[in-house]
């Protein structure tokens, strides 16, 4: 398996910590499964867009993925919710269904980032670096690229 | 049933079990089916309803999603497992997503519906509204079923307004 370059926060050189927002056990797993190649901390799980609210406040992650078809709340409107109280939240939104207004309804109620479902590790890797760029220690390098709001 | 509405869901099928189960698959069988689907593993199905409305199985060997489930533990999974019908259901909706942001970019307008475990009961409902075409995938860990029951609705899509009558 490949191996990623461990991603620090630049003020305290601490993993990344990170928030797990999807509906499928599966798919939380796949995706902590990639947080820990990447050196990071899973900070919190949430199954809905509420719970995924609640969950922000209480852990205050530096990044959120988050699946957009959730049940009791969707991702799109979480994030709005998310953003509206940490204006500073980085959500990356990590769906099956690349509808563009999907897209488009989720960047403009704030979130940084898309990634389609299957997701590679080394793309997500690319993301969360773009993402998280001026709160790395280490400076990505052509990271990034495609959608971002 | 129209075979250009089907062929986005083989690519995205080939694709997902590609990089899920790092894999080759390839199609061994096509049939039509009009009785009530007999699941032959674990199954998940997806509805949607717009356009394009129908619902689409996932049907797996439970040795085959247990080998995708495992790729997450980096041990051996037994099929009993509750993570097995979970992993099912997350290709299912991986599979189903893919293929409808395909469709949707070329125009056609419908909503997908979360994944649900299918049961044997569902199974018999499952296929008795429409014409099902049912597509086997052999992979190296055991076959793969996909069932797609799906109709358009051509008039929905004009969206004609009503003709006033003098």
């Amino acid at each position: 398996m490949k191996e990623f370059e461990a991603l620090t926060r630049k003020n305290d050189k601490q993993p990344v910590r990170y928030l797990i927002v999807d509906d499928s056990v599966f798919a939380r797993k796949s995706l902590a499964k990639m947080v820990e190649l990447f050196g990071g901390q899973v900070a919190g799980e949430a199954g809905d867009g509420r719970t995924a609210i609640s969950e922000y406040t209480r852990t205050n992650p530096d990044i959120v993925l988050m699946d957009i078809t959730m049940p009791q709340m969707e991702g799109i409107e979480a994030v709005e919710n998310i953003v509206r109280e940490h204006p500073d939240a980085r959500v990356v939104m990590v769906s099956s269904v690349g509808y563009q207004d999907n897209i488009l309804a989720a960047l403009q109620k704030g979130a940084r980032h898309f990634i389609q479902k299957p997701v590679k590790p080394d793309t997500l890797y690319e993301i969360v670096r773009y993402v998280l760029n001026d709160e790395l220690s280490t400076l990505p390098a052509g990271a990034g690229g495609g959608i971002t709001r | 049933m129209r075979m250009d509405l089907i062929q986005p869901f083989i690519g995205s099928l080939d694709a997902v079990l590609a990089e899920m189960m790092k894999a080759p698959a390839k199609i061994v069988d096509l049939t039509m089916e009009e009785e009530g689907y007999r699941r032959k593993g674990m199954a998940a199905s997806v509805r949607f309803r717009g356009q394009i409305e129908g619902r689409i199985v996932l049907d797996m060997e439970p040795r085959a999603a247990a080998k995708v489930a495992g790729y997450l533990t980096d041990s051996e999974v037994d099929p009993a497992e509750p993570i097995v019908p979970e992993t099912v259901c997350e290709l299912a909706n991986m599979v189903i997503g893919n293929a409808a942001t395909q469709l949707n970019d070329r125009g056609f307008q419908f909503r997908v519906f979360p994944p649900e475990v299918l049961t044997e009961e569902q199974c018999a409902k499952a296929g008795q509204d429409s014409e099902a075409t049912i597509l086997c995938f052999e992979t190296p860990s055991g076959n793969v079923h996909l069932n797609i029951a799906m109709r358009y609705h051509a008039r929905r899509s004009r969206e004609r307004p009503p003709v006033s009558v003098p």
